[in-house]
């Protein structure tokens, strides 16, 4: 048992890989889907994974499986649909959660439509799933990037990112970091996006990023606090998924997300800060 | 006395939809002015706008002598997220932002300077307590305290005492009463005339426009009040462009 938790890392260069780059994608992911959750933006993450596949696709269809077309068009095709559907909402009388809708299905369709026509299966199944176990050193460089950045690029609009999200119209009183910050802020959304699907497709990227920072809101009432728990339910869920890939033979990505969907499981039944354990039985009540 | 704030010709709106329109007026400094109208008269948006927390569709407010850092701003409580994990202790000291901005630190001075605004509203012994697990009352304490580590010459209070116990609007009708015998400027919007008349010596009735602005008991006269209601009701999802903006 002990061999199994050490050895595939010991011996084959690719399992260290995975993991190093997964560890990065956990740690960086992690206070970003914390404040995705507190901001009630958890599906906006969903929908901008499945925004970046068109550039993924374009990348690919100029330059084939280049790391720096693909990361760049996925980017690109992130912004555009973060800031176009942004702009239509305070343009028109639609909701945020509308526009950012419509614009995500249309460069989903638009993605798939590309991939379609001009790759195989084989090439939309790396671009939906990833491929954790194959990555390389430009890959890995850039995964370890993206998490530094976006480390520091969250420390430096924290308190702006904080106050916006439980009193914006105070932050607009005193600040106007407000607008700059939002916009920051889904700069970070989408690099981390882009960053998972190189490892996990655009697919499954968000889940790294939100079923740790859901899971850790189930335990504690604290922002700095909920972001070290996700961080480290994140990087187990990628460590014990890998172990799990490895010795099953099942495909590594999705199993991460698995085990970290199992830590959310627990959390959900036993969460000391509104967990089910916490609020069972029902006919019982607390002293104070 | 100088004026501290000044409007002219201001309109203020969302969807070019006016919530307030035309106004024009001066807020002196040291007033103790309080703000009323029917729901929809455009209070809020008003303080909204003074605070710098909305940019108007027409018009001007001047600061004369009064930066946006001389003004401290009370929102309504139901506009504040309760769910979001933050403690009371975090949630004042948010007050102190615009002298710590994005890294600068407290330092015991301004923790103790904290700590006092939070006793001096009645929340001691409550600063680990998160947001979310606060009574109305409780709350509305908390966003005093942070006012009070502002320490702003101008205050602005957003509906402050809206569904509160009799003690608690005591206590924080008495703040507000310092805080004019300090010579700061503090514009409420509120809801209870009788409060008004007792404590406030200047009002603006709102309608959308200006229905007075003088006196308390000269503003709120029957009249004025009937005048109030009727103008409130002025939204039309096919109104033309107005004329005098043009």
């Amino acid at each position: 048992m002990i061999d199994l938790l050490f050895s595939p890392f010991a011996e084959f260069e690719f399992m260290r890989r995975a993991l190093v780059g997964g560890m990065a994608l956990a740690l960086a992911g992690a206070p970003v889907g914390v404040f995705l959750i507190l901001r009630r933006m958890s599906l906006t993450g969903d929908a901008m994974a499945h925004a970046i596949l068109p550039g993924a696709a374009l990348g690919y269809l100029v330059s084939g499986l280049s790391l720096g077309a693909m990361t760049a068009g996925g980017f690109a095709a992130g912004l555009l649909v973060a800031i176009a559907s942004g702009a239509v909402a305070r343009a028109t009388s639609l909701r945020e959660d509308a526009t950012l809708a419509a614009f995500y299905l249309m460069s989903l369709a638009l993605g798939v439509t590309i991939v379609s026509l001009k790759g195989t299966s084989i090439d939309l199944l790396h671009v939906l799933f990833g491929n954790v176990l194959g990555l390389d050193n430009p890959t890995l460089m850039l995964l370890a990037g993206i998490s530094s950045l976006t480390l520091l690029g969250l420390a430096a609009i924290y308190r702006p990112l904080v106050l916006e999200t439980v009193d914006p119209n105070y932050l607009a009183s005193v600040s106007r970091a407000g607008g700059p910050t939002q916009i920051a802020f889904l700069v970070l959304v989408v690099m981390n996006l882009v960053a998972g699907f190189q490892a996990l497709g655009t697919l499954l990227a968000v889940g790294v990023m939100m079923l740790p920072a859901a899971a850790a809101r189930l335990w504690v009432a604290d922002v700095t606090r909920m972001i070290a728990i996700a961080a480290a339910i994140g990087m187990v869920s990628v460590y014990l998924g890998l172990v799990v890939s490895f010795a099953s033979g099942a495909p590594s990505g999705p199993l991460i997300i698995l085990v970290a969907g199992g830590f959310y499981i627990l959390s959900v039944c036993f969460g000391r800060a509104g967990g089910l354990s916490r609020r069972l039985p029902a006919n019982r009540h607390l002293e104070a | 006395m100088s004026a501290a704030i000044r409007l002219r010709d201001l309109t203020l709106g969302y969807d070019r939809h006016p919530a307030v329109h035309h106004l024009d007026g001066v807020i002196e400094t040291g007033d103790l002015l309080a703000i009323c109208g029917p729901n929809g008269a455009g209070k809020s948006t008003l303080l909204k706008a003074i605070a710098g927390a909305l940019r108007p569709l027409g018009g001007a407010i001047e600061r004369v002598g009064c930066k946006p850092r001389d003004i401290a701003y009370l929102p309504q409580a139901a506009e504040i997220d309760r769910s979001f994990p933050i403690d009371v202790f975090d949630m004042v000291s948010m007050g102190y932002w615009r002298q710590a901005g994005l890294f600068g630190g407290l330092g015991a001075a301004r923790k103790q300077r904290i700590a006092e605004a939070i006793a001096s509203v009645g929340l001691e012994g409550l600063e680990d307590r998160p947001i979310g697990t606060l009574s109305g009352g409780q709350m509305q304490r908390m966003l005093f305290a942070r006012i009070i580590v502002q320490d702003a010459p101008v205050i602005l209070l957003d509906e402050p005492l809206t569904a509160l116990d009799t003690r608690t609007a005591d206590d924080l009708i008495h703040l507000v009463e310092s805080w004019r015998a300090q010579g700061r400027t503090v514009v409420a919007v509120l809801h209870d005339m009788d409060l008004v008349r007792r404590v406030f010596p200047r009002t603006l009735l709102l309608a959308r426009e200006r229905v007075a602005w003088c006196d308390t008991g000269e503003a709120l006269s029957p009249a004025n009040l009937a005048r109030a209601r009727q103008m409130v009701e002025a939204f039309d999802r096919q109104a033309e462009d107005c004329e005098r903006a043009a």
